[in-house]
């Protein structure tokens, strides 16, 4: 493989290759996001999360348009704006879904699953009587496609240093949510021991509705950011979900820094495998790593230690 | 086809008694005939095959108000796939023995083809299938209205040889059947008839959205052509992110099988503008037929509906089927598929197609060039319609 190359060639391509991984790294970690907000303090299993990602890349689909009839001075930006809506809608299904749906199945997390699941395959149908069968175009604004030249062999894609930014902004967003606000320190209460959280009065409902409705905005930026990188299409969510239930049990349940670390493993080693085997082949053997370390921590990279 | 139109239908219908044009008890009365459609437009796949759905639709319109088929309107049943291959069996079986279906316009892809197959054979239907694929199938029961893979590839490898100079390959692929004995018919012309190089073969899961290492390794390698044959959700990562990557394709040549007018849609023009794609059939086609054909599909279905290969392909099927039933005077399955062979159709969208033998279509190769408007430009056509040879020699 690496006969015939300068160390020039080998350099840049280890820069490239570099940046690659750290793209995936990037788009694993904001897909898993979401989910795995939802999974770690409520347990609950969102089946439908590619769904809400689908969701937000429709929104961007749409404001695209609007943006373009109504407003073309604002288009150059218009994505921020996606972003927002995006946001907005999904949480708001979130919120709404959490209330009429998932707050009944607390007790019984296998339901939760085969709820999601149904919900997923609703969403679906929906888009594709709303948006139709085939696949929508989202038109970007022409800065944010191409590359910036560093050297004459080292290429950096715009879209891909977007998605690094927006990962690291919403990641930071989340730890800051989570670690240093009033609603975080209920989080985490709830998650040590929602009965005792109970008797000291937290209202566990509403941290659950609004844990939910996060998890589900983010994933809807996560989906309007992948409309750069992706395809929009009703069942597109689908391409995502595995991935996404990777990062995030790989990562164990309940700690933010372990979804970063798996999505950091499993990004790099698929990247890496990818460039010295094939594309089938190095999902086989990341698939491989990651079961063979489950078998060695079931619970995950990391454990929240909570006495049950 | 100008007799029988210039006839009313219901003296054709007397000419034609139903007792002896269908001997076997299909769904044939004094004045009607029913046939099937069977695609999934509900799950994954609906994506593709709405299309289909529509052009047949389109087909059996225009057919009835040219008087039907032996004088009888086509009556059509339309069953749901939903993506999945145990449904289509399911569902072939009912049109086949409760609907007693004529005919059935159907399928997409190879996987339901396979599924629906061993039905068709058993019950003694008729299946017209609209998408190309990839060959080593042959069938007493099926019509492939689509291309099989060499006549898919060839003559668009060769023209590359020729036009660009080409001397050194690499192939992409979706991870399944298709993309896998497409490449290696592909690869097997380069190296053994063209006496060229690949220098890289290479598949994804089906679904992949990430091809950043693929395309560092296609930078390091520089082939003279990337040979792609990516479907679905893939396609619109793998062109968004190879533009991203600063690969231009109006410099790099770039050769696909699997992008169509339909898929173009989802990529958007501005991410594939300058890629070749090797297809029978494309919206752009200047002849009289096709002028006629877009204007009616796009008043049927909305002026902003693309037509891709496939959609042209499905158009085929229920002309194919009424010209059959006609040349062999009677709708049953037996005397349609010995009847079959020869058929021509001269009102193709694509120009003119005839029946082979082995119950695919003779049709010309052609070359598209993509353009940001995301339709093709014509940039070649072979002299002569090309052979299909579902089991080709030397190639597997």
């Amino acid at each position: 493989m690496l006969g015939g190359y300068s160390f020039g060639e080998l350099g840049s391509i280890l820069a490239m290759q570099g940046f690659a991984g750290l793209i995936l790294f990037s788009v694993f970690l904001l897909m898993a996001l979401g989910l795995a907000i939802i999974f770690g303090q409520m347990g609950v299993i969102n089946m439908a999360h590619g769904e809400f990602m689908i969701l937000g890349a429709y929104m961007t689909y749409l404001c695209s348009h609007l943006v373009q009839t109504y407003v073309p001075g604002i288009y150059v930006g218009y994505f921020f704006i996606a972003m927002v809506v995006a946001f907005i809608v999904s949480g708001a299904l979130g919120l709404a879904v959490e209330w009429l749906l998932i707050r009944h199945l607390y007790a019984r997390p296998l339901d939760t699953l085969l709820a999601t699941w149904g919900l997923s395959l609703i969403m679906q149908q929906a888009f594709r009587s709303i948006f139709g069968a085939r696949e929508v175009g989202v038109e970007l604004p022409t800065w944010m496609m191409g590359s910036l030249p560093v050297t004459d062999t080292i290429e950096v894609q715009i879209n891909g240093l977007f998605v690094m930014a927006l990962t690291l902004v919403i990641t930071g967003i989340v730890a800051f949510l989570m670690y240093r606000s009033r609603w975080g320190l209920q989080v985490r209460a709830v998650v040590s021991n929602r009965t005792m959280s109970e008797a000291v009065g937290i209202d566990t409902r509403r941290i659950d509705r609004l844990t939910f409705g996060l998890g589900c905005g983010i994933a809807g930026i996560a989906g309007s950011a992948f409309t750069m990188i992706g395809s929009t299409s009703p069942s597109a969510g689908q391409l995502y979900i595995v991935d996404t239930f990777l990062v995030v049990v790989f990562g164990g349940a309940q700690s933010l820094l372990g979804t970063v670390a798996s999505a950091l493993t499993i990004s790099q080693s698929q990247s890496t495998l990818e460039f010295f085997t094939s594309g089938s082949n190095a999902k086989v053997l990341t698939l491989l790593i990651v079961i063979g370390l489950l078998m060695l921590r079931p619970q995950g990279l990391f454990v929240l230690k909570v006495r049950r | 086809m100008s007799a029988t139109a210039l006839l009313p239908p219901f003296a054709l219908a007397q000419q034609f008694p139903t007792a002896k044009i269908n001997t076997t008890g299909l769904a044939v009365t004094d004045t009607e005939v029913t046939v099937g459609i069977l695609h999934s437009v509900t799950g994954t796949m609906a994506i593709s095959e709405t299309g289909s759905v529509e052009a047949e639709k389109l087909a059996i319109e225009q057919i009835n108000a040219q008087g039907g088929v032996l004088g009888r309107k086509i009556k059509f049943i339309q069953e749901d796939g939903a993506s999945d291959w145990p449904t289509f069996a399911e569902k072939a079986k009912k049109l086949l023995v409760n609907d007693k279906c004529a005919s059935v316009m159907g399928c997409w892809t190879s996987a339901s083809r396979k599924a629906v197959l061993p039905v068709f054979e058993q019950y003694n239907g008729m299946l017209y299938y609209p998408t190309f694929y990839e060959g080593l199938e042959q069938s007493k029961n099926v019509i492939y209205t689509g291309q099989e893979a060499t006549q898919q590839i060839l003559a668009g490898l060769n023209w590359v040889e020729k036009e660009k100079k080409a001397k050194t390959f690499y192939l992409l692929g979706s991870d399944y059947i298709w993309p896998r004995t497409s490449n290696k018919i592909a690869r097997k012309h380069i190296e053994n008839v063209l006496k060229l190089k690949v220098i890289g073969e290479e598949y994804f899961p089906l679904g992949n959205t990430q091809f950043n290492s693929v395309i560092n390794k296609i930078k390091l390698t520089k082939p003279d052509v990337i040979y792609a044959i990516i479907v679905g959700g893939s396609n619109v990562a793998f062109y968004k992110q190879l533009k991203a990557a600063g690969i231009d394709l109006t410099k790099q040549t770039l050769m696909t099988i699997s992008v169509t007018e339909d898929e173009i849609d989802g990529i958007g023009g501005e991410n594939i503008v300058g890629a070749y794609a090797c297809m029978k059939y494309f919206q752009s086609l200047q002849n009289d037929n096709n002028k006629a054909f877009v204007p009616a599909f796009k008043k049927m279905w909305g002026e902003k509906t693309v037509i891709g290969d496939v959609t042209q392909a499905a158009y085929l099927g229920p002309w194919l089927w009424k010209l059959t039933a006609e040349k062999a005077g009677s709708f049953d399955i037996d005397k349609i598929a010995a009847a079959s062979p020869g058929v021509e159709f001269k009102g193709a969208p694509e120009g003119y197609v005839r029946i082979h033998e082995n119950h695919h279509l003779w049709s010309k190769t052609r070359v598209g060039r993509a353009r940001s408007d995301g339709q093709y430009d014509v940039v070649y056509e072979t002299a002569e319609l090309m052979e299909p040879n579902p089991f080709p020699k030397g190639y597997q």
